[in-house]
């Protein structure tokens, strides 16, 4: 539900240029994945879209707006590890983000407003699988079941673009196939824009709409730090309002 | 033969490895005592567990003539009111400032400081002035308590605070909650298991500086009397007093450790 433009963005730590001149017009809906080598860039470009970072010079327009300078509710994140509440209940975790909504002070619901949340919630946990687990701790659950319920919290407030930096990597790779036909089928429902990191270029074919392909263009061997990495393959795949791209 | 590291006492076992230390001390006390009785029947260093039991049943379950109390109830009584007074102030002093500090950068920049310097204060070189300040009466000893304890606790949560994975803080924002609904539904909740690991862990010196004070200042408590009846070298009455004192840190501190794992289910799954 939101177009990216990227102006010229640069980002520097100090003398060590981490991305170099990035420029990129990503439409409405689409699904973007972002393959590279380790260590060039690819998280910075994610933490900057989110607010946690900002940009040495250049800019991000959401919509056509700059974007806000810290995260907010239009732009969910599902880390690798660690998002989730350890102190909350599968079904807690998932009624937290409608608490912050509907109480402002108290952040919690009651009553009326608390059953239509449940409701709600219970939905996204059945499309998830995890309706049976909904009592249990996350430290009760196993690393793929913490990655569905944290991508059913980042969607549950219907945010209007999706961030997803290397979700499935430390998964089995049995179950990747699963949470393939997750996302695709969250993505087609709540008609977001992704970004998703993944090292794993034969994934990023298979889900995105677009592939990005970070990477230096010039190289110092003797300063590699003086160099920051860009988008140097642009690659557009699919028509993006084609509906959900069916698994091989 | 298996390594050390990997031989474990079964449960029988442990139990009785724990027990027999205390049974040496008490077999080596006997043993002594009942020697330098021998010697001088008027001993009053080691005294026999005949007399102790006297003390105990003149202080526990006989009234005191002159006041008409039974002391030694009144002393715990008096005692376990101040300590719990002054946890429960450190307690919610700490839970406020340390949040403050670990979650506000803002707090802990002004704050944070300062709290590091007054917790480099020795507590017991400021109880003249507490007793200058605040008169010989029951403010002075709980505020000794709340100086010597409350500093460390604010500083141990503030650094747990702080050591929140900083994507719990990100994701919390990207659902759309402010400061206030972060630090009550995610910084708040997690803040509990460790305020109560911290509390247990200063009752050794909250139990320090009560007794202290009651030393110094006070008509009734268990410190006072320890302090008092030194002057009649009443090993008797001292020796039993020491080990209810230090039964009843036990309980405050077991105390402690039910509440964490009744309140707190989730904090010990993850290890
Ligand atoms: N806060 C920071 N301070 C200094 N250097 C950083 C910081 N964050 C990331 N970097 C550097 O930026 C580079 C890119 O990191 P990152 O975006 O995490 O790579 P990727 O996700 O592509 O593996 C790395 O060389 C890293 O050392
Ligand atoms: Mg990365």
């Amino acid at each position: 539900m939101a177009s990216v433009s990227v102006r010229h963005l640069w980002k520097e730590y100090g003398s060590h240029v981490v991305i170099e001149n990035l420029n990129l017009e990503i439409l409405d809906h689409e699904f973007v994945t972002i393959v590279g080598a380790s260590g060039c860039g690819k998280t910075t470009f994610l933490r900057m879209l989110l607010g946690m970072e900002s940009p040495t010079r250049g800019e991000f327009l959401i919509d056509g707006k700059p974007l806000p300078s810290e995260p907010g509710a239009d732009r969910g994140i599902v880390f690798q590890r660690y998002s989730l509440f350890p102190h909350l209940t599968v079904m807690q975790n998932l009624l937290l983000a409608l608490e912050f909504a509907g109480a402002p002070f108290s952040a919690r619901l009651f009553g009326k407003a608390k059953r239509e949340a449940l409701e709600k919630a219970k939905s996204l946990l059945d499309a998830v699988g995890l309706y049976e687990s909904r009592d249990r701790y996350p430290a009760q659950l196993s690393g793929g079941m913490q990655q569905r319920l944290s991508i059913a919290q980042s969607v549950i407030r219907e945010p209007r673009i999706l961030l997803l930096d290397e979700p499935f990597g430390a998964l089995d790779p049995g179950i990747t196939a699963d949470m393939h036909q997750l996302i695709l089928k969250l993505w087609a429902e709540h008609r977001m824009t992704i970004f998703m990191i993944t090292h794993d270029l034969k994934e990023s074919f298979e889900l995105g709409t677009r592939v990005l392909v970070f990477d230096k263009v010039r190289h110092d061997p003797q300063a590699p730090e003086r160099f920051g990495a860009t988008v140097t393959y642009n690659l557009p795949l699919k028509p993006v309002r084609d509906p959900a791209p069916s698994a091989p | 033969m298996r390594r050390l590291i990997n031989q474990k006492p079964g449960k029988g076992g442990a139990l009785l490895l724990g027990a027999l230390p205390f049974l040496l001390i008490l077999a080596v006390y006997l043993f002594a005592s009942d020697a330098r009785l021998a010697a001088n029947p008027d001993d009053k260093l080691l005294p026999s567990f005949a007399s102790f039991g006297d003390a105990i049943q003149s202080y526990a379950f006989e009234e005191d003539p002159r006041s008409g109390e039974h002391l030694l109830w009144n002393d715990t009584f008096a005692s376990l009111g101040r300590i719990a007074i002054a946890l429960a102030a450190s307690a919610a002093i700490g839970l406020v400032l340390g949040i403050l500090i670990g979650v506000i950068p803002f707090v802990g920049a002004s704050i944070g400081p300062v709290v590091a310097a007054i917790s480099m204060i020795p507590p017991l070189a400021i109880l003249p002035i507490l007793f200058i300040v605040l008169g010989l009466g029951e403010t002075a000893k709980i505020t000794l308590i709340v100086v010597g304890v409350a500093p460390v606790i604010v500083r141990d949560l503030a650094l747990r605070v702080a050591e929140l994975p900083s994507e719990q803080m990100i994701k919390a924002q990207t659902l759309g909650a402010s400061t206030w609904q972060i630090i009550l539904r995610v910084v708040l909740p997690q803040a509990w298991p460790r305020l109560l690991d911290s509390l247990r862990l200063t009752l050794g010196s909250a139990w320090l500086f009560l007794i202290a004070a009651e030393a110094i200042a006070s008509t009734e408590g268990l410190g006072y009397r320890i302090f008092l009846v030194r002057r009649y070298l009443a090993m008797d009455v001292i020796l039993p007093y020491v080990v209810w004192i230090t039964l009843l840190a036990f309980f405050m501190d077991w105390l402690l450790r039910r509440v964490r794992t009744l309140a707190c289910p989730w904090a010990d799954l993850g290890r």
